[in-house]
């Protein structure tokens, strides 16, 4: 079946939301999402959403600049992230108007709070910057974003699981995808597609993410022949509740929790003196893994306590609601009686596919376009979050730079028109081909048991902390989990809303650029940021002050390619909080 | 400790009817009743389909009827269930299958959009943000927590004899608008809900407090909907 819209946008979070509600004004728009909207992970996302409106306390735009680019350990390139500060305000007004319900503060504006990394006078102490809805920030945008959809009759294909991009002579032709409640295969025919598609925590055991965060969008990017940005640098959020990783928002040390080692000792006092808890996340990571690998782990275990106890019950139900309702449902911790047992729990990609900051995607990383192909949200990196993102940034980039991939795809059909580029059949059979073959073949090799292999693998060996030798040897698991996936068996041969299936794409995309991620952190000799290399401790701005390009080639291997950081006003320095 | 599961299963392509399956699996009592699910498909049989995405509570894929009674399977702890080794689970109750645990769901969908569920306010905003109180705010904070999971409206009896009922779901939705003091769709809004399948078809049965895996009174605002009705005051 083949279906025809001017634009097709992949993704239903804040990214793809909002990039509809843009380009829908003008064009024929579908959103394709493989959940029903309202479950994108963007509902998931807790503490707040930063903008520099000076609400609670003094703030300028340009703190927030300065911020980023530090948080970010030099690696953001600085006209991104300016453009990204600037937006703030507006977009946080716009969020606002559209009729999110913020908290709000005693003079009846929005309410703000301390977040890690986000600070006064260029990094003196922590500022009251991130806006809040209790801790359910994420929900309540991504609800008033789908709304505003609804009343503006955006068209959404929901349940239709991306599959392959179609795209020829670097101009895109569509999308194939699969639309399961109905059981069949569809082919969008399309002058524009773009990417919401967010991020992959689920490469890793212990992760915040949804089950639905398998990074289709990248698997399907380096399908198509283009290069992937900065994939070593992962984010490990640092209070992810031990065991589970569930998230437990960076809002819950902004509203004053403490972080405790097996002895009762705020550690964080050693790592970031000025900061304390409110430190980056990268740095309370490490600080949490080296305290638990010198042995003051809580009982031993490989966690550390978040104490809210201090807090009182009334500001933790006021403020933090949401964590105080799962805490207590699923590992039966009450927060206001005791600490939260904690590790730190994959939870964000800063690299993704390459794009300018009118998010146009890049052919060769660098500078040539795919005409038609655009990206914006956790799935791309335009880099504003560099080696590591703030806290509150991702809420911000994803609305922000959606709905600058609205306006510029937008822009791009005022001028060329409408008229689609010629419809690639024979890469529709192909791509159909290979859903074919992974249905019904007939191997040994079970869907499930490679993923946990693979999750199993990043967990221990590509981390918070990395070194050399175990990242060769997470290299050869995941080249060896590639060549075992060739050899899966699934148990559903049906066509009608077959998960079977859509979990072993998902694997499959999974094992398309977990390579990017192990060989590149393999590759970068230095620690920055979120990629910290026992092996190379410290950063190097001579030879690594520059982003990644690994582009996969015919034969399997990765080529590295190199681009220079944008510096435009804040010199890299030594960074200390 | 083993738990013996009894799903029910429905695949369109194949079966007449619905039918139930047995499978035994071992699980700790603070494990999920997910969990069991993912134990099924995972390692027994990967035909089951279920929904599921964030796991802890907040995206509202995967409510399911458990030993009765509607919940998010992510959240029911298998140590809290009535009967622990015994376990049916069966999909969303009123709404048609589309295969085993999965429910078709437009019908809850539309009525949802019916009752306008997004900001009217056709006044020029302000360059910064509209002011709203602390005391506003909290009139509909606890109806924003919605999750939009659907435990609720079909659990509802009401809604069970008439499908055309627009069910606590959409009703709750209706009042975090109504009742926000930004809003100016009001009087349009009531005119929605005043008639038989609008909000006079809730009989209070409070089946859907009970379902509401967040916890909202969700009986408590559609009593006040009804007083906004009748008094025209907000």
């Amino acid at each position: 079946m083949k279906l025809s819209h001017d634009v097709v946008i992949v993704g239903s979070g804040l990214a793809g939301l909002r990039a509809a509600l843009e380009a829908s004004q003008y064009y024929n728009v579908a959103v394709v999402s493989k959940l029903f909207p309202l479950r994108s992970h963007s509902g998931a996302a807790q503490g707040g959403i930063a903008a520099a409106l000076a609400n609670e306390e003094e703030d300028y735009i340009d703190w927030h600049f300065f911020d980023t680019v530090k948080g970010s350990d030099y690696l953001g390139d600085q006209d991104a992230i300016e453009l990204l500060v600037n937006d703030a305000i507006p977009t946080l007004y716009e969020l606002e108007h559209f009729g999110t319900p913020f908290s709000r503060t005693p003079e009846g504006k929005i309410a703000q709070r301390k977040f890690g990394g986000h600070t006064k006078h260029y990094g003196e102490a922590a500022v009251l910057r991130a806006c809040y809805a209790a801790d359910r920030t994420g929900h309540v945008i991504l609800h008033t974003l789908y709304e505003q959809c609804v009343k503006n009759n955006v068209k959404f294909y929901n349940e239709y699981y991306a599959i392959d991009l179609l795209v020829k002579d670097s101009i895109v032709r569509g999308l194939v995808a699969y639309d399961m409640p109905n059981g069949r295969f569809v082919a969008f025919h399309s002058k524009v597609v773009m990417f919401g598609t967010g991020g992959y925590g689920r490469a890793y055991k212990i992760t915040s993410n949804a089950h639905a965060n398998t990074g289709d969008g990248l698997g399907i990017t380096v399908r198509a022949g283009i290069p992937l940005e900065d994939m070593e640098f992962v984010q490990f959020h640092p209070t992810g509740i031990y065991g589970y990783g569930i998230l437990v928002t960076e809002g819950a040390r902004g509203e004053g929790g403490y972080l405790l080692n097996n002895d009762g000792d705020r550690f964080m006092k050693k790592y970031a003196p000025k900061v304390m808890e409110l430190a980056p996340r990268d740095l309370v990571s490490r600080s949490i893994w080296t305290e638990i690998n010198e042995g003051r782990g809580i009982d031993g275990k490989r966690c550390v306590h978040l104490d809210l106890r201090h807090l009182g019950a009334e500001r933790l139900k006021e403020r933090l609601p949401e964590i105080m309702g799962f805490c207590r449902k699923l590992v039966g911790v009450d927060p206001v009686k005791e600490p939260i047992p904690i590790e730190p729990t994959a939870h964000y990609s800063m690299g993704g596919i390459p794009v300018t900051v009118d998010a146009q995607v890049l052919a060769d990383g660098i500078n040539k376009k795919v005409e038609g192909f655009y990206a914006a949200g956790e799935c791309a990196c335009v880099s504003v979050h560099g080696a590591n993102r703030l806290g509150t940034n991702s809420l911000l980039d994803a609305v922000v730079y959606g709905r600058r991939a609205g306006k510029s795809l937008v822009r791009f059909l005022n001028e060329n028109g409408t008229v689609k580029a010629d419809f690639v059949e024979d890469q529709y059979k192909a791509s159909l081909d290979r859903v074919d073959k992974i249905k019904n073949n007939t191997g040994n090799e079970k869907v499930s048991y490679l993923r946990t292999e693979l999750q199993n693998v990043m967990n221990e060996k590509v981390g918070v902390y990395r070194d050399g030798k175990p990242l060769e040897e997470a290299l050869e698991k995941v080249e060896e989990l590639e060549q075992r996936f060739k050899n899966i068996q699934i148990d559903d041969k049906g066509s009608v809303f077959n998960t079977d299936l859509a979990e072993a794409l998902e694997l499959g995309n999974l094992l398309d650029f977990a390579q990017h991620i192990v060989a590149g952190a393999l590759n970068r000799h230095e620690s920055r940021g979120g990629h910290a290399r026992i092996d190379f401790p410290k950063r190097d701005d001579k030879d690594w002050l520059k982003h990644t390009i690994a582009l996969r080639k015919d034969d399997g291997s990765l080529e590295f390619t190199y681009k220079p950081v944008v510096i435009t006003k804040f010199q890299p320095k030594e960074r200390t909080y | 400790m083993k738990i013996n599961l009894r799903l029910f299963r429905y695949n369109p392509e194949t079966d007449k009817k619905p039918h139930y399956q047995h499978y035994t699996v071992e699980a700790e009592p603070t494990e999920k009743v997910l969990d069991l699910l993912h134990k099924v498909k995972w390692e027994q049989d990967g035909t089951l389909a279920f929904r599921r995405s964030c796991a802890h509570g907040i995206c509202g894929s995967c409510a399911m009827t458990v030993n009765g009674e509607n919940m998010l399977t992510c959240e029911a702890l298998i140590g809290n269930l009535k009967k622990q080794q015994s376990i049916t689970i069966e999909p969303l109750p009123s709404l048609p299958v589309i295969k085993d645990l999965v429910v078709d769901m437009e019908n809850f969908y539309a009525k949802y959009k019916i009752i306008k569920p997004y900001l009217i306010n056709n006044s020029p905003p302000p360059p910064t943000e509209r002011i709203q109180s602390v005391r506003e705010q909290r009139i509909i904070d606890e109806s924003t927590w919605c999750i939009m999971c659907g435990a609720c409206s079909t659990s509802c009896p009401s809604n069970w004899s008439n499908p055309d009922f627009l069910g606590p779901a959409a009703l709750l939705k209706a009042y975090r608008f109504i009742f926000d003091t930004r809003d100016e769709g009001a009087e349009e809004r009531l005119n929605i809900l005043d008639h038989g399948d609008g909000i006079w078809r809730c009989r209070t049965i409070f089946n859907c407090v009970e379902a509401c895996p967040k916890e909202i009174d969700v009986t408590y605002h559609l009593s006040q909907l009804k007083k906004a009705i009748v008094t025209r005051e907000i």
